[in-house]
């Protein structure tokens, strides 16, 4: 059986890759996704918890919520950058800076 | 019914009418002389009866009708004020109800009453043209309000409540000699009258204060008629060393009668007074106001004598009365004879009138003065009315000739004893009975009975002033009369004065029957022919309001020839030198009497000297030292300072604590959060990258943290 750390160090890459394209990353879509991969990357890290015995039913529980919470933020997300688009044509972020003083 | 409770009654209904007329009436003229005239006429009718009463009582001194009520506590007692009829003020009420009525009745007809209203007439001013007045209902106010205050003066039972009335009635004349108040004039005389009178009355409520707390009650009955009180005070010395206390609080009353009645030195008033319409002169200088003054000394009598008898030399107080009463008897007499205004005339012989009075109270004449008093009252309305209704008369023409000329002067008049016959016939009635034409009128058995005394008792000063003053009594009246009545008319205002209505004359037809039936009431028991056929009835009843009854003078001689021949030889000269004075000519005496016609015309320069002395340094003294100095000087001054003082202290708290302390505070606390929030304004970018950078940056330091630091 494969050991609980290397489920860890994954779910860390995975989180680091998704926070770099977050962080990085001038499309909007692009951040978009950067989030994903880091939700995801927790729900790697919940449903092996579970998988190793600590968290009960509660880890796939949770891991369903996550799904859920993302699905909905994606959706309001790409609503935003479609809504931003419209306006301004652009969706790269260094330029999204209306929530300046 | 009780003649107390009429007495009580007597000077209500001219209160009544007061108000009634002010408060509903004053709009009709019909309404407001109908109640003034109906509430004397009460008034007249109550006093009739309870005078009919008094009469009519046995020894009346001994038992007056008095009675009296509880008015003021004053600490366990209380202060009694009543009314109180004793044969002085049943005789004194006697002439003021008869003169008040014919007063009352003459103004309809001197207001002019029935003719129409003249659209020149000004409120304020007298009329012009013969339209009636446009303060008519106001006048007959004012008249009732001052009977009111004369009925009380003479009922009331003590001195407070006769001050009372002496004031109101001081206020009423104030009102009345300004009645015409548009007049500058009158305007003047008003405010003379008032002030001079206030400085008698200012020295009578002194005495009436020291005889309070000497005696505790101001009772005429208990300080006058009580052998004791009197003895006490008499013997009392004063405050002021030569003077019992009787005599200092007589001479602190006695000032208020100067003032009152116009003796010297504060006789200036009185001639002025001529300003208000003639039937106030006739009220204030005969029936009333003036009486009040002598009638204060005659009731008084017996505080003024107490510790003195006859034959004794006259105490400082009584010397100081009798030297005033003579000194103004002659004094006024002689400024009489320089002047030309017919009321002026009498003005000056009313003022040397009741300085005979005064004359008799101060030798101990008391019922000589008690009865020249009431014969004057007549025969002074009387001639009063009567001058009115010839400068009504003169009025007429003056309107009806349109040519304007003084119609009060004398030298303008003559000839109008045809034009007036009844105001003639009646006016020589009271002139011969002010000059005291022998047998005939009243003015000569009460002057007579003045000489007598001052004879009787070797007062040769006072009687030899006195009989001078007679004889230029009798001079200054023919005077007058011969310059109005006699000769020929001077003006032509004169050719066509017309006789007055009847409402002028019938009061004066009244007043005359009086001027001569006075005088028999009084007839000395001693005098030739006539003494006996008619009882003294005078002396004895007015006798008996004092405690000892004066004793009858024996008859001698001289003083009867000396006042029968001043009085003809007065009048014969009056008439020889001004018999013939032609239209336009100067007095016959201007040449004769040379500078001290001048004197006698310009009243001694009485008014000028007290403008000097009294007026001018008050003005002076309101004008510079309490406006300038002290009000704007003084008075503002600190006022200035204070309101500097406190702008400067303001500054100081505004430039030294307010600005810079507390100010800078505030703005301190408002530029730091402005200046801060501009330094830390430059990290909000708006990038939402950057700040997940800083949250992943805190969020690492917040887990070393708890990795290495927190086990």
């Amino acid at each position: 059986m494969i050991p609980l750390s290397w489920y860890i160090i994954f779910a860390a890459i995975l989180f680091c890759v998704g926070l770099y394209g977050a962080l990085a990353r001038r499309n909007a879509l692009a951040i978009l996704m950067g989030i994903e991969l880091m939700l995801n990357a927790t729900n790697v890290n919940l449903v092996a918890f579970w998988r190793y015995g600590t968290l009960a039913i509660r880890g796939q529980v949770f891991t369903l919520i996550v799904f859920a919470v993302a699905a909905a933020e994606a959706a309001v997300g790409l609503a935003l950058i479609i809504s931003i688009y419209r306006r301004r044509t652009t969706i790269a972020v260094d330029e999204i800076n209306m929530m300046k003083w | 019914m009780q003649p107390e409770i009429l007495t009580w009654l007597i000077p209500l209904p001219p209160i009544l009418a007061f108000f009634l007329i002010v408060l509903w009436a004053n709009r009709n003229n019909r309404l407001s002389h109908m109640l003034a005239v109906g509430a004397m006429l009460l008034s007249w009718g109550l006093a009739m009866v309870v005078f009919g009463m008094a009469i009519s009582s046995e020894h009346l001194g001994q038992h007056p009708f008095a009675s009296s009520i509880a008015w003021l506590q004053t600490g366990e007692t209380y202060f009694n004020i009543g009314v109180l009829i004793d044969p002085l003020s049943a005789v004194a009420l006697f002439f003021v109800a008869w003169t008040c009525l014919a007063i009352f009745v003459y103004s309809i007809g001197y207001h002019n009453f029935g003719k129409k209203r003249d659209p020149d007439d000004r409120v304020g001013l007298p009329p012009k043209a013969g339209g009636i007045d446009p303060m008519y209902a106001r006048f007959f106010a004012f008249i009732s309000l001052f009977a009111f205050g004369m009925l009380t003066l003479v009922v009331s039972d003590n001195l407070l409540l006769l001050f009372i009335g002496w004031e109101i009635m001081g206020l009423c004349s104030y009102l009345l000699i300004g009645f015409w108040y548009g007049k500058d004039s009158a305007k003047r005389a008003m405010i003379k009258a008032f002030i001079t009178t206030r400085v008698g009355d200012v020295f009578m409520l002194l005495g009436l204060a020291y005889l309070y707390s000497e005696t505790g009650t101001l009772n005429f009955r208990q300080i006058l008629y009580n052998e004791e009180v009197l003895h006490t005070l008499a013997e009392t010395p004063s405050v002021i060393a030569g003077f019992s206390t009787a005599g200092l609080i007589g001479l602190l009353l006695f000032m208020g009668t100067v003032g009152k009645s116009a003796q010297w030195p504060l006789h200036v008033w009185l001639p002025d007074a001529m300003e208000g319409p003639t039937p106030v002169s006739a009220m204030i200088h005969a029936a009333t106001m003036v009486s009040a003054g002598v009638y204060l000394v005659l009731r008084f009598f017996p505080l003024l004598t107490a510790g003195w008898h006859e034959g004794l030399p006259l105490t400082p107080t009584l010397s100081t009365v009798a030297f005033i009463g003579a000194f103004t008897a002659l004094f006024a007499a002689t400024i009489a004879l320089a002047q030309n205004d017919i009321k002026r005339v009498l003005a000056y012989s009313t003022i040397s009138q009741l300085g005979y009075m005064v004359a008799a109270v101060g030798i101990g004449a008391y019922i000589a003065g008690a009865f020249h008093l009431i014969t004057h009252a007549f025969f002074k309305a009387l001639l009063f009315l009567g001058s009115g209704s010839v400068i009504h008369g003169m009025e007429h023409g003056v309107h009806a000739s349109h040519k304007h000329v003084d119609a009060q002067d004398m030298f303008n008049m003559g000839g109008l004893r045809l034009k007036m016959p009844r105001t003639f016939w009646t006016f020589l009635i009271g002139g011969l009975a002010l000059s005291g034409f022998p047998v005939l009128t009243a003015g000569f058995w009460s002057k007579d009975e003045i000489l007598a005394d001052a004879f009787a008792n070797d007062h040769h000063a006072v009687f030899i002033v006195l009989a001078l003053a007679a004889f230029l009594t009798a001079f200054y009246t023919m005077r007058q009369i011969t310059l109005t009545f006699l000769g020929k008319p001077r003006s032509a205002a004169a050719e066509q004065a017309h006789e007055s209505v009847w409402s002028m004359t019938a009061p004066l037809l009244v007043l005359a029957v009086f001027a001569v039936a006075a005088g028999w009431v009084g007839i000395p028991e001693g005098f030739p022919v006539l003494g006996g056929l008619l009882p003294n009835w005078f002396h004895e009843f007015v006798g008996g309001t004092l405690l000892e009854h004066p004793h009858v003078l024996s008859f001698t001689a001289v003083p009867l020839l000396t006042s029968v021949g001043v009085a003809l030889t007065g009048l014969f000269l009056g008439w020889l030198v001004y018999r013939r004075v032609p239209a336009g000519a100067a007095d016959p005496l201007t040449r004769p009497l040379g500078p001290i016609y001048r004197l006698l015309q310009n009243k001694y320069y009485f008014d000028e000297l007290y403008d000097f002395l009294f007026v001018r340094p008050a003005y002076w003294f309101a004008e510079t030292f309490i406006y300038r100095w002290i009000d704007r000087g003084l008075i503002d001054g600190i006022l200035h300072g204070v309101g500097r003082t406190a702008l400067r202290i303001g500054s100081f708290l505004r430039n030294a604590i307010d600005l810079p302390i507390v100010n800078g505070f505030g703005d301190a606390v408002g530029e730091g959060v402005k200046r801060a929030g501009s330094r830390f304004r430059v990290i909000q970018t708006g990038r939402v990258q950057e700040y997940l950078v800083v949250g992943l940056l805190f969020t690492g330091l917040l887990l070393s943290y708890v990795i290495f630091f927190q086990p």
